[in-house]
């Protein structure tokens, strides 16, 4: 399928996602879709990291939370419009990816991985320690009270959150069926090789670096208008970079379907859960969940689909 | 008066860059020798906490005695955690990405099945060595710091006798240098590996106790250790005894400092922030001998 | 000397205390076959790998086709026409054989000065390589379902996908029979008649004995000695080497 198929079609598949919705009439299916959706641009913002370059990232919440946090600091200052916002904190969460990635790239994934955890806890710190965006107390946003045209201020962030959702899938699948997505793999599959084949590795992890960092950060944008009190702890929830973890890990790594199914699978349940269950057990079950797929099917929901075929090689 | 600040936090940041040196010692083995990416660590060393707690709020038992009846069980439950690790990831070939989402996961089950067996509350130990403080000149020293960095010390320089002495510690050092070799010596890489991955587990016991006696522990602290922890490893280079110890107290001094004069609410900035500028410009750490 | 396709002068390369290279002078003639040997850690695959660019070498310099390599990451080397194929073939795992042949061919071939391949040319390299390795078969198989020789065809297949001016080749024959032996020289003198000069690793003397035109011999980080095969083989160091005192 050419790339420009998959974009119609996704775009279709928005319209048609949105129609559907019109006819919803209970609000919480919106409050719970938006956080659903907001998982499949995480999941695939990480794998294109993660699943496709073979570099873990353990904060996402730092990115997440950059996006959020400057729209926190955007919305004090000046008040723009959320696809503005949304702008904004991609290239904020990007710009901090490619310096990271800078500083740490050239290590093994080993260290990137720590390196990233390092960043959400600094992330964390500054954020925690500095009084105009609320400081270890939070801060409170006014969310309007309705929209032309769509009715309440949260079907219009389920809008955009779909939009973005839509987005995040098509560059994922249009990165995966390219020359670059094929370099990536060459890189997860052996670095060492993949630079005697001529593949400038350092540009292309920066690359994904970059652009999963900032992807994330724009999932984190509207952030402050869907929640209204926003703290560093909630922000910053580990809950976000276990689920990015989880999500395509679970549904699968190799290809841009996975985080999406991974997304709908364990969003849908966790969504269900915290109204029946406390959420320590809603994250005891994704840590069991977690650990059981990377055991017995490392390859995800996709690849209990399509088993990996054990031919006996004679090597 | 100033000075008297200054000294007090080079002193106190000595005492806990020992407990963070015990903390660390059991990821140093495991990271720093065997290349296991165990993130979840932190995580033994909270249930090595709570362990204690049971045992000394329960039956009165000495928080230290308690942490070494309880380290032939971590000895063991390292050892099947080894096990588990080897048959699902070393063997296939897939240490990386899915090795180190298995300890994560690891890590948020045991910090989670803490908190759905002890609850969020603050747990805490009793002992004659919690409450007095020494004064030496215009310097105070803590006795629940003093004594876990004493004996803090006393398990690392055991530590390494035995990985320098012995016939199996000496393994265990050949193993994370050069298991090919090893084979060739007719000694399975992997029990060598098991046995150091299991003693590495065992430190969490007593490292669990010295964090208790230091302050009270609820289940999510684990998460504030894991930077810290990796912060030294990599800071002191991988593979290095000295070079853990010394960065452990390089970064206890400075998170004493930073939070004697900044806050403590920064502290958790210095050990990734730190963290951050080691991988950045001196991979190898201060005493390492490979990135 | 100075028309040489490759020269390394006075490469040094140490490991901690450990000296892998000391000092290595050697070159390449454009086109030509060249044998490198020496018992095993006498710094072979530490010399290619400082060549390559996987390692970087501490002292001396390395020029190929009149340009300085120092300093460059590897895949510029590649790109410049010098490629080699590892040890213990490293082929991409999660992508299959014909896959793994595109990526030098779009990563080095096609990222050269004034190269526009089309996807249908790519193609079509693609499958001229598959033939000439006899794998032309197997061209959606993935590399865990080839057998040893045709892994180490594949490894070999990848480098010269980048098209390069010189091949170093090492140790490509371990472990293999000797009619496999035969298929990979006969595959190597192929590639040299078109003009590629090639560096070859190995241990299998008669191999190295029938394809090369120069032999090399390197022993403890030291070259000992380099010229026609059947002069180097009576030389007394090298017999010392092999053979002991």
């Amino acid at each position: 399928m050419k790339h420009l198929t998959f974009w119609s079609l996704t775009a279709l598949f928005v319209i048609i996602v949105f129609a559907a919705s019109r006819l919803v009439t209970n609000d919480y299916f919106f409050f719970a879709g938006y956080v659903v959706l907001q998982y499949i641009v995480l999941a695939t913002a990480w794998n294109v990291l993660g699943g496709y370059t073979g570099y873990i990232n353990f904060g996402t919440s730092g990115f997440f939370a950059i996006g959020a946090y400057s729209s926190v600091v955007l919305h004090k200052l000046w008040g723009p419009p959320i696809p503005v916002l949304i702008l904004i904190g991609g290239v904020l969460a990007g710009a901090v990816g490619l310096g990271m990635g800078g500083l740490t790239l050239r290590l093994k994934g080993v260290y990137f991985a720590i390196g990233t955890l390092a960043l959400a806890v600094v992330a964390q710190t500054l954020v925690t320690n500095w009084d105009f965006v609320g400081g270890s107390r939070g801060v409170y946003i006014i969310r309007p009270g309705s929209v032309p045209l769509l009715g309440s201020y949260i079907h219009y962030l389920f809008l955009i959150m779909l939009i973005l959702a839509g987005i995040a899938v098509a560059i994922a699948r249009t990165i995966e069926r390219s020359t670059l997505g094929y370099g990536l793999a060459a890189i997860r599959d052996d670095e060492q090789a993949a630079e005697a084949a001529g593949v400038p590795t350092l540009k292309l992890k920066l690359i994904s670096t970059t652009l999963s960092g900032a992807l994330m950060g724009m999932a984190g944008a509207p952030l402050p208008y869907y929640v209204t009190y926003l703290d560093p702890a909630s922000g910053f929830n580990l809950t976000y970079a276990v689920n990015a973890i989880a999500m395509p890990l679970i549904g699968g790594t190799t290809s841009w379907l996975g985080p999406v199914l991974g997304a709908i699978f364990l969003g849908t349940i966790q969504q269900a859960a915290t109204v029946t269950i406390s959420s320590s057990l809603n994250l005891l079950f994704v840590g069991v969940l977690l650990v059981l797929f990377v055991v017995i099917a490392p390859n995800g929901l996709i690849g209990l689909y399509k088993p990996r075929r054990r031919v006996g090689a004679t090597s | 008066m100033y000075t008297d600040l200054f000294l007090n936090a080079i002193a106190s940041g000595i005492l806990l860059g020992g407990f963070y040196a015990a903390v660390t010692v059991g990821l140093g083995i495991a990271f720093g020798m065997l290349d296991v990416g165990n993130l979840a660590h932190p995580a033994f060393v909270i249930l090595g906490s709570f362990c204690v707690y049971i045992l000394n709020q329960r039956f009165g038992v000495d928080p230290i005695l308690a942490a070494l009846i309880m380290t032939p069980f971590f000895f063991v439950l390292g050892a099947a955690i080894y096990q588990i690790y080897y048959l699902c990831f070393e063997r296939r070939g897939e240490e990386g990405l899915r090795g180190l989402a298995f300890f994560f996961g690891i890590l948020f089950i045991t910090e989670v099945a803490l908190i759905l067996g002890f609850g969020v509350d603050y747990r805490f130990v009793e002992a004659p060595y919690i409450g007095p403080t020494l004064h030496i000149g215009s310097v105070d020293l803590a006795l629940r710091t003093l004594v876990p960095f004493l004996i803090s010390l006393v398990m690392i320089g055991a530590l390494h006798l035995f990985l320098s002495k012995t016939y199996i510690g000496r393994a265990i050092l050949a193993v994370s240098q050069d298991s090919l070799a090893l084979r060739l010596m007719s000694i399975r890489p992997y029990r060598v590996k098991l046995i150091a991955f299991a003693i590495s587990i065992a430190t969490a016991s007593l490292a669990g106790a010295f964090l208790i006696i230091i302050q009270p522990v609820e289940p999510s602290i684990g998460r504030d250790y894991i930077g810290r922890i990796f912060a030294i490893v990599v800071l002191g280079g991988l593979g290095s005894f000295p070079g853990m110890m010394l960065a452990a107290f390089l970064l206890g001094v400075a998170e004493s400092l930073t939070a004697t004069f900044y806050g403590p609410s920064w502290s958790p900035a210095v050990a990734f922030g730190l963290l951050l500028l080691t991988l950045a410009f001196r991979p190898a750490g201060i005493l390492g001998r490979r990135a | 000397m100075t028309d040489a396709l490759l020269t390394v002068a006075g490469l040094g390369k140490r490991f901690g205390g450990f000296v892998a290279l000391d000092g290595i002078d050697f070159h390449v003639q454009p086109g030509e076959r060249v044998g490198l040997i020496g018992p095993n850690g006498s710094g072979k695959s530490t010399l290619v790998n400082c060549i390559s660019g996987n390692l970087r070498n501490e002292t001396g310099t390395v020029h190929f086709n009149g340009g300085a390599l120092d300093g460059l990451p590897a895949y510029q080397r590649t790109r410049l026409g010098l490629a080699r194929s590892f040890q213990l073939p490293k082929p991409f795992r999660s992508l299959s054989v014909a896959e793994n042949l595109c990526i030098p061919l779009h990563y080095a071939v096609n990222a050269r000065h004034g190269v526009h391949l089309s996807a249908a040319q790519i193609g079509e390299r693609c499958e001229e390589l598959l033939r000439m390795v006899a794998l032309d078969g197997k061209a959606k198989a993935r590399p865990r379902d080839l057998t040893q020789i045709e892994m180490r065809k594949l490894e070999l297949a990848r480098a010269m996908a980048a098209a390069p001016k010189l091949l170093i080749a090492d140790e490509a024959m371990a472990g293999l029979s000797h009619s496999e032996v035969d298929d990979i020289i006969t595959l190597l003198l192929k590639l040299n008649e078109s003009g590629i000069a090639v560096i070859l690793i190995e241990h299998i003397m008669r191999a190295v004995m029938s394809f090369s035109q120069r032999l090399v011999v390197l022993v403890a980080g030291r070259k000992i000695a380099d010229g026609l095969p059947q002069d180097v083989v009576q030389t007394p160091e090298v017999l010392r080497a092999y053979l002991g005192e």
